[in-house]
């Protein structure tokens, strides 16, 4: 493992995007900013600008009014990236799959604009923060060395 | 001295003020966790952000300008090497200033600032241009009360712009104690609008108008401009203690403790005062400026040629 990867995984800053959920994914991935959880222990922060992101969080079904706007999130974002699907919703669709907005599930809308991307799976509704903490620090060990 | 003698010592400096500004910035964000009763970031995190970002993409984004977008970081970069490097010159070596470096310290301290309206400019970006339109205003806000203050020191001690006289000589005399504290005081606040700290974050306002002037910076140009901060966070409380509170020395183990306990002592104020306040506003932080502090400054540099 070179330096390089080795300092991205000491340092993920999280980009979070709603693109479409309930406000229910947000909250809990909120909570792990707070003092019960603390991901900054990881050296994760919420980054301002999705340019100085490492992890775009992806909350909610891609919705019709979403979908461009999110590739877009992804094509601004300084590669190497990941894509961290927090929710049943962003993972498959949820209960809304056969809704009319629905869009497509997250990965789809993203793999149309990289096809290479790396992508983590958090299901539950919402799932929980230690959940969500133990799918970040999972999806690092897919990253290029 | 010798000419060929600054390289090396803009070298060393700049290695040592690296150092310094990360474990201060490690400082600031422990600091921050313990209020917030969370733990914390390891203690190398800030210099594994820095590692992080030279290794990632540079984008420049497709309505920039390549040449000033690119070169801004490195300009503010540089300037902060130099203001450093006479710094520590100065702390090392008393007699080795010359007249009129204070004033040489405080343009070369100006250019960061500048530099980050210039890049936030050149980015092309909306919320860059509001960000860089308030950077500018911060620094007619507060570079006024912050020159009146250290031009109150320097009346208050040795009469002599230079940093090595403002280091051996002490004050003396109650009015000018006096109006030496109410200076110290009102840079405290200055230093807190030039580094960017909370009350005065208006330029970047991460959930306002996304860092501002760094929006469109990613990769290697970001991390130089996160240095150039980290080392200003450094740079400006040395150069605030050597101003008004005697600087450092390193002869005998106490004199050590109590510079480093100084140095300290300003990056714990500085930090819990950005952890206690919420964001001003523009117009806010002027009228601050303007009305409170410059008079306060005013009243400084009275008391201390009386």
């Amino acid at each position: 493992m070179g330096l390089k990867t080795w300092a991205l995984k000491k340092s993920i800053w999280l980009y979070h995007a709603n693109v479409g959920a309930c406000n229910n994914c947000d909250i809990e991935v909120v909570d792990c900013l707070t003092p019960r959880y603390d991901v900054e222990r990881f050296g994760m922060q919420i980054a301002e600008s999705p340019r100085h992101a490492d992890a775009l969080v992806v909350c909610g079904i891609c919705t019709r009014q979403a979908r461009p706007r999110l590739q877009e999130l992804y094509r601004q974002m300084a590669k190497p990236c990941l894509v961290l699907c927090i929710g049943s919703c962003a993972c498959s669709g949820g209960i809304f799959r056969p809704c009319y907005h629905f869009a497509g599930p997250v990965d789809k809308v993203i793999r149309e604009v990289d096809p290479e991307a790396i992508i983590a799976y958090v299901p539950g509704c919402p799932p929980k923060p230690e959940a969500i903490i133990a799918g970040a620090i999972k999806s690092l060990g897919a990253l290029p060395s | 001295m010798n000419p060929i003698w600054a390289i090396p010592l803009l070298v060393g400096a700049t290695a040592g003020t690296i150092v310094l500004g990360l474990l201060s910035k490690f400082i600031d964000r422990k600091v921050t966790a313990w209020v917030q009763w969370r733990k914390g970031p390891p203690w190398y995190q800030p210099a594994v952000d820095i590692l992080k970002l030279l290794g990632k993409e540079t984008v420049v984004p497709e309505g920039a300008r390549m040449t000033g977008f690119l070169l801004a970081p490195l300009l503010g970069f540089a300037a902060v090497c130099v203001a450093a490097t006479l710094l520590w010159w100065v702390h090392f070596n008393p007699e080795a200033g010359f007249t009129g470096d204070v004033i040489v310290v405080l343009y070369l301290l100006t250019i960061p600032s500048l530099a980050i309206i210039i890049g936030g400019s050149a980015s092309g970006n909306p919320l860059a241009a509001v960000g860089a339109g308030r950077e500018m205003k911060l620094i007619i806000a507060y570079e006024l009360p912050m020159l009146l203050a250290i031009l109150a020191a320097i009346a208050g001690s040795s009469k002599n712009f230079q940093l090595g006289s403002l280091i051996s000589v002490s004050t003396t005399g109650i009015a000018a104690t006096i109006g030496c504290v109410l200076g110290f005081i009102v840079v405290l606040m200055c230093v807190q609008a030039k580094l960017g700290l909370v009350p005065f974050d208006i330029a970047e306002a991460g959930c306002e108008i996304a860092s501002g002037p760094f929006i469109e910076y990613s990769g290697a140009p970001l991390a130089i401009l996160f240095l150039t901060k980290a080392m200003l966070f450094a740079v400006l409380p040395i150069f605030v203690i050597t101003i008004f509170w005697g600087g450092f020395a390193f002869g005998s183990i106490g004199a050590a403790a109590a510079s480093i306990g100084k140095y300290v002592l300003v990056l714990v104020v500085l930090t819990l005062v950005r952890n206690t306040n919420p964001r001003v506003r523009i117009d806010h932080a002027m009228k601050f400026f303007w009305f409170i502090m410059t008079p306060l400054a005013a009243l400084a540099l009275i008391l201390s040629m009386c």
